[in-house]
């Protein structure tokens, strides 16, 4: 955790579908889901890998 | 505090050799629990009536002559996501109290108290289950009966620090990402992650409907065996509960280890961990004839892939309790929700088809190794409070580091026992024993190898 970094924020897109009160709290937390997203987004997978519908393991 | 040393098999042999009653018994922990739950906040709600009243027809039955059960007078809680006739379903929540009391007990409940068990009460956790700490803003922190400080560690809080504390021999949790991983080790006991789709999570409250599972605690192996094999069996309410036969545990608990080849999981899950994590998972790892280092390829990934269902799936579920009252919900849990309904569909659509693929991993892993081990936690209990730990080099939020280690695995659906180390310090710390789908068994049997061992087990308080 950096304590310069500047304050995450919601895009105005975002903020419309959040109550103003929460806005600085779910940023935080989106800013970290984002990190985490980034990251399954990355992973090549093939195209033809499906995932099951009830999950066998 | 001092922790009475019955474990359940002790109960329900004195009882069945009518050695003491099941009211006696239930009694008795009634009474810690009056005793010991202001300071640790374990249950929400106590059925003393209720509990008193199965006692007694248990002792009944045994006086006419009937079998009892192998879990005979046991007393044991729940995690207050199960359904309890007569008793509102919380799940932590504040939203749902001032809902209708639940008309019946849930299958796994229900198959405790068919093997002679009695319910006590039902037991405090993070809200709707998401948390890996035990801090609840509506009915508080659970507190570590090792260090009244410390968290107990979540989501099942109170079911692991009960048990720890000796108030219930026994109890249920839920484990979606580490729920029941976590508090083990924290609160230094047993804990049972079965394959998913192994037990019924009909009757309980939903966290995330593609990563739960339900499983016990216990204080040793047998009991955790005991309970398992209780608990086992097929239920058409659940849509992922496979069609399996039950396949007892208990009597594979003196096999011993020899022959079997042990995996210590790198990279991912050593990365960050503490001095005493380490230690804990060599201890095990010494234990093995044969033992190797090796990597889970992209556990790092799947974390990231576990993380992501998670939030976005919790968030559709409690979508138009969101919206409706905001206010009601856990800062910490509505935060994350919110965060969940702002994540883009192809990001979970990509997690989802990533599962599968990691799934394959494991599967190819262990054609080389019979038995995983990994830390459950990163690191021991935390204070109460805590909002940062270190993991290696950097100063990371608690909540959701926590887990790092035990999400990776649950994502896909491996059965765990979390076996309780005591590495140099006070405080305990889990180690994983992960075993292939559907081999239970198996890790069971390795934890109780380790238990006889003197490698882990349960301790007392001073």
């Amino acid at each position: 955790m950096n304590p310069d970094a500047p304050a995450p924020a919601l895009t105005p897109a975002e903020a419309e579908a959040v109550p103003p009160a929460y806005h600085a709290g779910v940023a935080v937390q989106l800013a970290a889901l984002r990190e985490q997203a980034r990251l399954v987004e990355a992973f090549p997978l093939p195209d033809e890998l499906e995932p099951a519908a009830v999950f066998v393991p | 505090m001092t922790v009475p040393a019955e474990l359940a098999h002790q109960i329900a042999a004195r009882i069945r050799a009518r050695e003491t009653s099941a009211a006696e018994v239930v009694l008795a922990a009634l009474e810690r629990i009056a005793r010991h739950d202001g300071e640790l906040n374990c249950f929400t709600a106590v059925l003393r009536e209720r509990a008193l009243a199965d006692a007694e027809s248990l002792d009944r039955r045994i006086a006419a002559g009937e079998e009892p059960g192998p879990l005979a007078g046991v007393p044991f809680g729940v995690k207050d996501l199960f359904d309890v006739a007569g008793v509102v379903t919380l799940a932590g929540s504040k939203i749902l109290a001032g809902g209708h009391p639940a008309r019946r007990d849930a299958p796994l409940v229900q198959r405790l108290r068919a093997a002679g068990a009695v319910l006590v009460g039902c037991q405090n956790m993070d809200e709707f289950a998401y948390g890996f700490t035990g801090e609840n803003a509506h009915y508080g922190a659970t507190r570590n009966p090792h260090d009244l400080a410390r968290v107990a560690g979540g989501s099942s809080s109170g079911s692991a620090a009960a048990v720890a504390a000796g108030l219930t021999p026994l109890s249920l949790g839920s484990d979606t990402n580490g729920s029941i991983r976590v508090p083990a080790s924290f609160c230094g006991i047993f804990g049972l992650k079965p394959t998913f789709g192994r037990l019924p999570r009909t009757g309980s409250f939903p966290f995330v409907h593609e990563l739960d599972h339900l499983g016990p605690f216990a204080r040793c192996t047998a009991d955790l065996a005991l309970a398992y094999d209780a608990l086992q069996g097929h239920d058409a309410g659940d849509a992922a509960c496979a069609m399996r036969p039950a396949e007892p545990s208990a009597g594979a608990l003196g096999q011993g280890i020899a022959g079997l080849r042990a995996g210590v999981l790198d990279e991912w899950f050593a990365e960050g961990a503490s001095a005493q994590a380490l230690e804990a998972v060599e201890r095990v790892a010494r234990a093995f004839d044969s033992a190797q280092r090796v990597v889970l390829d992209e556990a790092r990934s799947a974390r990231a892939a576990a993380f992501c269902i998670t939030c976005a799936s919790g968030a559709e579920l409690h979508l138009d309790r969101l919206r409706a009252r905001p206010q009601d919900f856990d800062p910490a849990t509505r935060d994350r929700f919110y965060a969940g309904t702002l994540l883009p569909a192809t990001v979970v659509g990509k997690a989802q088809r990533l599962r599968r693929w990691f799934a394959g991993q494991a599967r190819a892993l262990f054609e080389r190794v019979d038995i995983l081990l990994a830390p459950a936690t990163p690191v021991v209990a935390p204070l109460i409070g805590q909002k940062t730990l270190r993991l290696g080099d950097a100063e990371v939020p608690v909540r959701p580091n926590i887990g790092i280690y035990t999400q990776p695995i649950s994502f896909i659906g491996l059965p765990v026992v979390a076996v309780p180390v005591w590495a140099g310090a006070n405080l305990p710390i889990g180690v994983q024993v992960i075993a292939p789908p559907w081999h239970e068994r198996r890790a069971l049997q390795v934890a109780a190898h380790l238990e006889r061992e003197g490698i882990v087990g349960a301790r007392g308080f001073p």
